[in-house]
């Protein structure tokens, strides 16, 4: 419960403050270290007790909401709230006054509330609220700006976020008429005994469909890259680390939860839809010259890797994903600033007209090259792990082809990402060259999370434990079943 | 009962998605709140229809009476319609930002280069 509210809390606080610069930064910052602090204690707590519920207003569970943590939850958890802190400390290095005094910082903390309750939440109606909750502040965050290019994303990101909603709604009030209920646990529980084959099918494609459009994945994925690359760097570091993300959580969620034995033909189109993903994000990154819309399509083709794997649903393969998730977040959340560099030194991020950062400044070129190389998957870094788990996952599950994908798109993100990385930091500077200071707190903030992808690099055997135990917990639905209804049922 | 219900949900997401297909923006956004009238429509009729007998324990009972309309689709359209009333403002906020920066209602003349 304290991971939501936490930045409720500090986005009131925001609100009531003095709209100067100073403060707002300050108290965001804070608020961010205490969302991580809440996170992490969270996640101490399930990683010793388990699953961790808490029924709001007392209400016992099919009846009331609940909240509950497990370990995919509460890592996640702790994944937004680093993404906050390294948010919050960008603003540092200024942001826009306009958006400033707009209450840039009150709506960060506000989407930081969102997604940790869409990770939090036991319940789907719940999950909806949550949806709607960030997605309002990612509203107002994408339209606080007046260019032609910033408006005509946000009438596009608006529209199909809010059908994606409607579909999401439409296949909750059919899921209620169909079952009476709408607590996950529960729902996991009476799923098989109610379920014919049709409603089944019908409600597992409308979740597929509204989830998809908020993951991005093959071919509800084109409001992505028309959107992501126009919002200031900090902004869309957020929104690139942590809202897709949540499309693949709520997937996950559904499809270990309700939709496990749903035929085989949906699993089949979310695999097809996944490589599809997969392929069509690379070739397409590749045709790019703009460092973030090169971002915006290798974000689409890895979320392809994680929901690949979670269509396979073996424990390794589901393993693999949620690390793979982990290692996204934290480094895509850094492409994303570091693109804000870029554009702060070059004033463009097209890469025709970077070049020679390496030269000019060494140091941001080593911090930048550890998510660059790690997003291209160079062993040893964290991406090369995580692909490797997803297709050890591949080849365990007997998906030759899956595998052999998953190798053909790596060599195409390594191309995409070394040439973006030559061209961008060892090409000759553009002529007239137009050189100013990348600013001390974007510095600290890649610089933290390049720690956190080597620490996830060096760390990663109890981390790939970890990813193992959650995919076990989450294919063992009867413990969080019963850690939410109690023994009585 | 239900049939009616059904069909005028089923109207209200055809004229929706027509809406939203058409060029201006204006009605994108009157087809997005029909869409979005048609989805609670669809949650309360899915929910099941009962008439005339709210989910209230009469004086001197302890538990419900048989039958009685289920409460809760009626809090889920209620938490729908606020949220996608909130969303309606904005769109139109946003539209009007639309129309302020471009110059246009136009869908795809926002896109093109001036």
């Amino acid at each position: 419960m304290l991971p939501i509210l936490v930045p409720l809390g500090t986005a009131a606080v925001l609100m009531l403050a003095p709209k100067r610069p100073a403060p707002q930064r300050w108290i965001s910052l804070a608020g961010s270290f205490l969302l991580l602090a809440s996170a992490l204690l969270v996640f101490v707590r399930v990683n010793d007790a388990g699953v961790q519920v808490l029924q709001i207003g007392g209400w016992p569970a099919p009846f009331g909401i609940t909240i509950v943590a497990d370990l995919l939850a509460a890592m996640l958890v702790v994944a937004v709230g680093i993404v906050g802190l390294a948010v919050a400390g960008v603003s540092f290095a200024g942001v826009d006054p306009r958006r400033e005094a707009f209450g840039y910082h009150p709506l960060i903390q506000i989407l930081m509330m969102g997604v940790a309750g869409a990770f939090l939440t036991g319940d789907l109606f719940n999950l909806y609220v949550w949806f709607e909750v960030m997605l309002v502040a990612s509203f107002v965050l994408m339209a606080l700006h007046r260019t032609r290019a910033q408006v005509e994303a946000a009438y596009k990101y608006v529209t199909i976020n809010l059908i994606a909603s409607s579909i999401f709604l439409t296949a909750l009030g059919l899921l209620y008429g169909a079952t009476g209920t709408l607590n996950m646990a529960d729902l996991a529980r009476v799923w098989p005994t109610i379920s014919s084959p049709g409603v089944d099918t019908v409600l597992a494609v409308l979740f597929l469909i509204a989830f998809s459009i908020k993951a991005g994945l093959f071919p509800l994925f084109f409001w992505l890259p028309a959107s992501y690359h126009t919002p200031p760097a900090a902004v869309g570091a957020a929104f690139a680390g942590l809202l897709t993300k949540v499309g693949v959580y709520a997937l996950i969620r559904v499809f270990t939860l309700l939709f496990h034995g749903a035929p085989p033909a949906l699993f089949m189109l979310l695999l097809g839809m996944s490589t599809a993903t997969m392929v069509i994000g690379l070739v397409a990154a590749l045709n790019e010259r703009d460092f973030r819309r090169v971002l915006s399509f290798n974000l689409i083709g890895h979320i392809g890797y994680t929901t690949a794997s979670l269509s396979l649903m073996t424990p390794a393969a589901l393993a693999g994903a949620i690390f793979y998730v982990l290692h996204h977040i934290v480094v895509i959340t850094n492409l994303f600033l570091v693109s804000g560099v870029l554009l702060r030194l070059r004033r463009t991020t097209d890469i025709s007209g970077l070049g020679g950062i390496y030269r000019d400044q060494p140091v941001f070129a080593m911090l930048a090259m550890v998510p660059i190389f790690s997003l291209a998957g160079v062993p040893p870094l964290s991406g090369f792990l995580g692909k490797l788990a997803i297709l050890e996952g591949a080849f365990a599950a007997r998906a030759y082809w899956v595998g052999g994908l998953v190798l053909v798109v790596g060599l195409l993100t390594l191309l995409s990402m070394g040439r973006t990385w030559a061209d961008s930091f060892w090409g000759p500077a553009a002529e007239p060259a137009y050189f100013a200071a990348p600013g001390m707190p974007l510095l600290a903030a890649i610089a933290l999370l390049s720690v956190l992808t080597l620490a996830m690099t060096i760390g990663a055997q109890p981390l790939f434990e970890l990813t193992s135990r959650t995919a076990e917990q989450l294919l063992h639905r009867e413990d969080y079943v019963r850690a939410v209804l109690g023994a009585t049922r | 009962m239900e049939v009616l219900l059904a069909l005028a949900s089923g109207i209200l997401y055809a004229a929706g998605v027509y809406l939203m297909l058409r060029r201006r923006l204006a009605q994108l956004i009157i087809g997005l709140g029909l869409l979005s009238n048609g989805t609670n429509l669809l949650i309360f009729t899915a929910g099941g229809l009962t008439r005339a007998n709210p989910p209230v324990v009469p004086e001197g009972a302890v538990v419900l009476v048989q039958p009685y309309a289920d409460p809760v689709p009626q809090a889920l359209v209620l938490t729908a319609i606020v949220i996608g009333f909130g969303l309606l403002a904005f769109s139109l906020v946003l539209a009007h930002r639309v129309h302020a920066t471009v110059g246009t209602d136009d869908v795809d003349e926002i896109g093109r280069e001036p």
